[in-house]
Parts: C-alpha cells; structure tokens; sequence
C-alpha cells in the first residue's frame, strides 16, 4: 500500500518536474527569441541606417572629434571677454526661448485640464464623448510641432507665435492624456459628497476632484515644462524665434564660438530647469512621488 | 414626512463648535485663500506682458490669411490648367495638371467646348467664360452685366462690367478671382484658366500610366485577368510598380523613408537601454559602494542627457553625414543619459531583502545581481524604454527634419518647395497614424510583458 503511494508520488514528483522544464524550456525560448530579434533589429537597422546615410560609420568615426575640437578651437582664439560678450549678447534670445516653453506650458496646462475632465471615464458618464475627446487628444499629441510650427512660420513669418501655438497644441495632447490618467485614480467619495449635498457637476469638479488631482497636475506640468525648453529650441531651429533660430544661423556660418555659447548656454539652462523643476516636483508630491 | 430644519441659532452654534474643534477648516488662513488667486493673476498677468513682448498684434496684421487659405486649399485639391496664347494659336486651349508640362490632358475635359478658336469654359458655380475674336465674356451668376476684355492685340483691356474686389486690372495684366476655386489671368500673350477640383490627383498611378483613370473595379479586374499589360511581369506586379515608382507621389521613397524614422528610434532606444543598464549598476549606490565612480557615470549621465538630442544631431551630422545613423547616435547618445538615471534610481529602491537572500546561499557577487536584483528592476526597465520608444518614434521624425534624414526630412523637403501641400498632408497622416500605432503598440506590450495581460 505504503509503496503503491510512493510510487503515485514519484510519478506525480516526475510530472511537476517535467511541466517545470516545459515551462522553463518556453521561457528560454522567448528570452533568446526576444534577445535574437532585438539583435536583428539593432545590426540590420544599423545597417540599413548606415547605407542611407551619406557619409559611412567607419568614415565618420575619425571625424568624431573634429567637430567639437573646431568648436573649442573658436572660443579659444575669442578670448574669456570675447565669450562673455557673446553671453550677453544672446542672453536675450535665451529669455525668448525660456519664455515660449513656459508661455505654452501655461496655456496648455490650463486648456489641457480643463479638457482632462472631460475625458475621464469616471467624470463623464457619456462613453461616446469620452472616446471622441480622447481620439481628439491623441491626434493633438501625434501631430508633430514642427509641422505646425513649419506651417505657422510661413503664415506669420518667423515669429515666436508660431512656437508657442505648435508647442502649446502638443502640449495640450500630452498633458490632458495624463491628467485623465490622474483623475480616473482619484477617489470619488468626495465627488459623491457634492452631489449629494445638490453640488452640480462643475461644483463636483472644482471641490471633489480638482484638491485631489492638483499636486499631480503641477508635478506634471513641471516635467512638461523641461520638455517643452528642449522643444522651444528646435523649433527656433526652423525659423521659429528663439535661441534655437541664433543656434541655425552660426551653424549656417560656421561661427566657432558662438555656436559653443549657445550650446552651452542651452545646456546650463535645460539642466537648471531639469533640477529646479525636478526640486519643485519633490515637494509638492513627497518623497514618495506618486508620479 | 417631516421637514427638518435647524434653526439659524442652532447652526451658527454647530458652525462654532467645529470650528474650534478644527480650526482652519471653515474660515481658512487669508495665505492659503490668496494662493490659487494670486498664482492665477500672476500668470494672466504674465500671459499678458508676454503677448506683448511677443509682438502678437503686430503678428496677426502680417498674417497671410490668404495664404493660409490657399495652403489648405491645395493640400486636399489639384488645379488645373487651361492656357491659350497667342503664339500658339493653333493649339487652341491647352488643358494641363498644375501647369505641368508633362501631365497634358490629350482629351479635352467636359468642362471646355472648343471649336477653333471659339471656346467656352464653364466654370461650375462660378459661372462661364466665352473667348473668340479676341474677345473674353465673363458671364459671373451674381452679377447682371457680364465683364468683358479686348486681349491678344498688346495689353489685355477692361471694356465693360462692373467693380469688383476680386477683379483687379493692372498696367500689364488682368487677375480675377471670383472664388477660391477659380482663378481668371490674362496677359499680353494669354489667357489662363486655373481650376480647383477636391481631390488628390495621381494619387495612385502617375498622369500617363496606363493605369491612371482606371475605375477599382476594372483595376481589380485587371489584376486578375490574364492579358499581361506589361509582358514580362504579372498585373498585380505591374499595378504594384506603378504604385510604388509614382513620380509625384513618391511612395516607395516615403515608405523607405518612414522605415528609417522607425529604426531611427527602435534602434536608438534598444542602444540607449542596452548600455545604460551596466552603467546604472555603475551607479547605484546598493550596488557601487566606491562613491567617487558613482559620481563620475551619474555626471556623465548628465552630460548626454543635457546635451540636448538637437546637439548631439548636429555633431553626429558633422561626422557622419546626412542621415538616419547620424539620428541613431544623436537618441542614444540623450537616452543613454535618461535610461542610466531612471534604471539607477530603480536599483537603489529595489528591495534588498530577495539580493541578501540569494547570497545567503553563498551565491557569488554576480549570481546576487542577477538572481536577487535583476527580476525585480527587469520590468521597469522594459516599461521604461517602451514609454521612450514611442517619444523617440516622435523625436526621430523632428531630428529627421534638423537632417538626420526618414519621413521628418521629406516633410521640410516638401514643405520648402511651398507647393504640392497634398504632399505635406499625405505625410503628415503618415506620421500621426505612425505615432499613434508605436502608442498602441508600446502600450500593449507593456501590458502583455510586465502585467501579464493581453
């Protein structure tokens, strides 16, 4: 009897063990399978990427330096005085790029809220609505700024409007995609508590949701405010104002120094807001981050 | 039923009673009442001083409205040409797509009645131009008087009709433009009819394709009928070639070119993730315990990342080209730093319960990482790069159109030319379906790879 237990339970011990290795063999499988086609994608878009180009890897990998070595080259021959001319003398266009970013992130923050409430399941019993606002947001997100401001530059001339409506509208997509994820989080027994106290819906909003959502808006709007100073400065590329429009013409010109000023300045003040910001974020949402 | 109230004495009593159980709650501070206002009137106020400084009524009184008009316009309809000159005689009315040369209708279409040098254009809403003799009517349905023009003998002249402020007769030339549709241009040596019709031309096939003004349903017919056109290849074959080799549209190219904004950014990002992780063990503080390393890769992530993609796109131009390698350097190079900070981060707020437990096992310093740390910062880094790959999908297109080539360096190209807006349009829907779909895509993976559901 006492056998013909063991035995069942060996045969038993020999089944889990084999279904282990099934399952294990699988997972090898997909690991290797998954590692193999990003091996793939990585060599052969390398390779693809390297043919269309019009100068080669190896090629270009000596000239790596050269650029860079101008640069400093330049600045050296300007002299300290020189540089710090150069500083003043583009500070302005820094002050215009900063201000576009945060011009934008403003509007969009307020426009971008208000339309998160609209597209939150839990806000708007209308499922259409829902869905339509939603399709509506991700088109904003997906259009690209360049497009816009591209668009917008040949209708305004060049000019920092256009920077701010093509960044203001991306904006406007991503920040109301996320407060929407931050609202449908949120605790309605407050918004029941308005309600049953005859709270309309705007009432529900400014005193159920909006104390809950707040923090994580600011949080949110303060990483979109880093990303829209990089933003700002490409679209200055193409004509659109800015540190970014100084930046594409002694690029043009093959001005030495003064590219390197500009790249510095661009650096020191994205890295400053990157920190200040981040400094900003931490307080209003705690160490813990819910972001 | 009874109404129940409380009697004025009653709730101020309550009101009182709580407010020194929770002071603050009822009447709160003038601080904390002030906030959101004042950050509000600063911000308006900040609006303000910014909507001057930069220059936006002077921007709207420059706007080229009409432009605007006319770039929408052309991006979903294509003119057509009719053009009589007077050298030329002979030809009568030549009818061709956007003026171009190549692309000269052979039948006349039914909107033009041609008989010698008679003909009469009809110009749909718009009403009908006659021309003969060396005479243009313009019948417009709005106006009672028809506007008629001497032309072909020196400078075209205004004979009859009325004022109107879409006609404007010059020294040299006569330009009316009743609507937006329609555009009636007279000159010295000829008369030009520009029409607008909905529509994206050539869309398919190129103007003398053997295919071009086929219905689909002959189209799908001919795919399947065995009457080769062109004998060395199969219909569908050829219908595909002709597709694809468009000359105006440029389809192959465009998909070429979208192929190399992809690769721009999944290969980027698989670089950026692949090298940042060794170096965030590099700089974690669970993991590195020499401080001065662990400051030096933490500036060094600092370093790619606040260089911004803009920078390193331009260096990377300068070495290797036009291009979308150059792209592929200039994401990795950004995201390397991004990817190194978040990964390092994650690692240091692992839980160091499970890596304590493995080495209690007497696993080696390797075997610890990996069996103890590495499962449980696994999917976060997996996440993490799936949320980038989508900006970076974003990304590429815009250090594309900077020069680092793919599908943002064909919207400038056609956007420079300042015509064919069908093109910029057509291109633009590319790009936006293709940012939503690496949306779609990264969204979904993450839910399959990290919480195990489709």
């Amino acid at each position: 009897m006492a056998a013909h237990l063991a035995l069942a339970e060996a045969s038993r011990l020999a089944e889990i063990s084999q279904a282990y290795e099934r399952v294990a063999r699988r997972r090898t499988l997909y690991t290797i399978s998954l590692l193999g086609l990003c091996a793939l994608s990585i060599f052969g878009g390398l390779y693809i990427a390297d043919e269309a180009n019009s100068g080669g890897f190896w090629a270009g990998l000596d000239k790596f330096f050269d650029y860079p070595v101008e640069l400093f080259v330049g600045a050296y021959e300007k002299g300290l005085v020189g540089l710090f001319g150069l500083v003043l003398q583009y500070l302005p266009y820094l002050l215009e790029t900063v201000n576009i970013a945060l011009v934008s992130t403003l509007l969009a923050f307020f426009f971008g809220g208000a339309l998160s409430f609209v597209a939150s399941r839990n806000l708007v019993s209308n499922r259409f609505v829902v869905g339509a606002m939603r399709r509506v947001m991700d088109i904003f997100r997906a259009f690209p700024e360049i497009v816009i401001a591209l668009l917008l530059v040949l209708i305004f001339g060049p000019s920092p409007v256009a920077a701010v409506i093509a960044v203001t509208t991306h904006t406007i997509g991503a920040l109301a995609k996320q407060f929407s994820e931050v609202n449908e989080n949120c605790d309605l027994k407050a918004v029941e508590g308005i309600r049953s106290v005859g709270g309309n819906w705007l009432e529900q909003i400014r005193f159920g949701i909006l104390p809950q959502v707040l923090p994580n808006f600011l949080s949110y709007g303060l990483l979109r405010l880093e990303v829209n100073v990089r933003a700002s400065a490409i679209l200055g590329f193409v004509g659109a104002g800015g540190l970014g429009a100084e930046l594409k013409m002694v690029v043009d010109w093959n001005y030495g120094a003064d590219i390197l000023v500009i790249i510095f300045m661009l650096v020191i003040s994205i890295t400053s807001i990157d920190y200040l910001s981040g400094w900003m974020r931490q307080k209003l949402i705690g160490q813990t981050g819910q972001v | 039923m009874t109404d129940v109230r409380l009697s004025d004495a009653a709730l101020s009593n309550d009101v009182q009673r709580l407010d020194t159980l929770y002071p603050g709650i009822i009447e709160q501070g003038w601080k904390k009442r002030l906030l959101v206002p004042g950050l509000s009137l600063l911000g308006a106020v900040y609006l303000v001083i910014c909507f001057f400084a930069f220059g936006v009524p002077g921007v709207i009184e420059k706007a080229r409205g009409d432009m605007a008009q006319l770039f929408a316009l052309d991006a979903y309809a294509h003119k057509v040409h009719a053009k009589y000159q007077f050298k030329k005689a002979d030809q009568g009315f030549v009818v061709s797509l956007e003026g171009n040369r190549r692309s000269i209708y052979k039948e006349q279409p039914n909107w033009i009645a041609q008989s010698g040098d008679q003909a009469i254009i009809d110009l749909g809403g718009d009403g009908v131009l006659r021309f003969g003799d060396g005479v243009v009517t313009y019948t417009h349905p709005s106006y009672e008087q028809d506007f008629v023009f001497q032309v072909g003998d020196g400078v075209p002249q205004f004979v009859s009709g009325e004022e109107a402020d879409w006609l404007k007769v010059s020294k040299t030339q006569v330009n009316a433009r009743p609507s937006l549709y329609t555009r009636i241009w007279l000159t010295k040596s000829k008369v030009e009819v520009h029409r607008y019709f909905v529509g994206w031309e050539n869309f398919w096939f190129d103007f003398d394709s053997k295919l071009n003004g086929l219905s689909s349903g002959e189209l799908l017919s001919l795919a399947f009928s065995s009457d080769r056109i062109d004998p060395d290849v199969s219909n569908i074959r050829f219908m595909f070639n002709e597709f694809w080799t468009n000359s105006e549209w440029q389809h192959g190219e465009v998909y070429f070119a979208l192929l190399q904004t992809l690769i721009m950014a999944v290969v980027g990002t698989l670089i950026a993730g692949i090298l940042a992780l060794p170096l965030a063990f590099a700089a974690a503080a669970n993991v590195n315990p020499v401080r001065l390393a662990r400051t030096g890769v933490r500036r060094f992530f600092d370093f790619l990342r606040g260089v911004d993609m803009l920078i390193w796109s331009l260096i990377f131009i300068r070495a290797f080209g036009l291009g979308p390698l150059s792209g592929i350097f200039a994401i990795f190079f950004t995201d390397t730093g991004t990817f190194g900070k978040l990964f390092s981060e994650a690692i240091e707020n692992a839980d160091k319960k499970q890596a304590e437990g493995v080495q209690a096992t007497g696993a080696s310093p390797v075997q610890k990482y990996r069996f103890g740390l590495f499962p449980q910062i696994l999917p976060l880094f997996i996440s993490q790069m799936l949320y980038y790959l989508e900006s970076n999908t974003r990304s590429a297109t815009v250090i594309g159109a900077l020069g680092a080539g793919g599908i943002g360096l064909k919207l400038i190209e056609t956007m420079r030319t300042r015509q064919d807006w069908e093109n910029t349009l057509y291109l633009i829907f590319l790009i936006i379906i293709v940012v939503m779909l690496m949306d779609q895509l990264s969204g979904w993976l993450r839910r399959k790879l990290i919480e195990g559901q489709a």
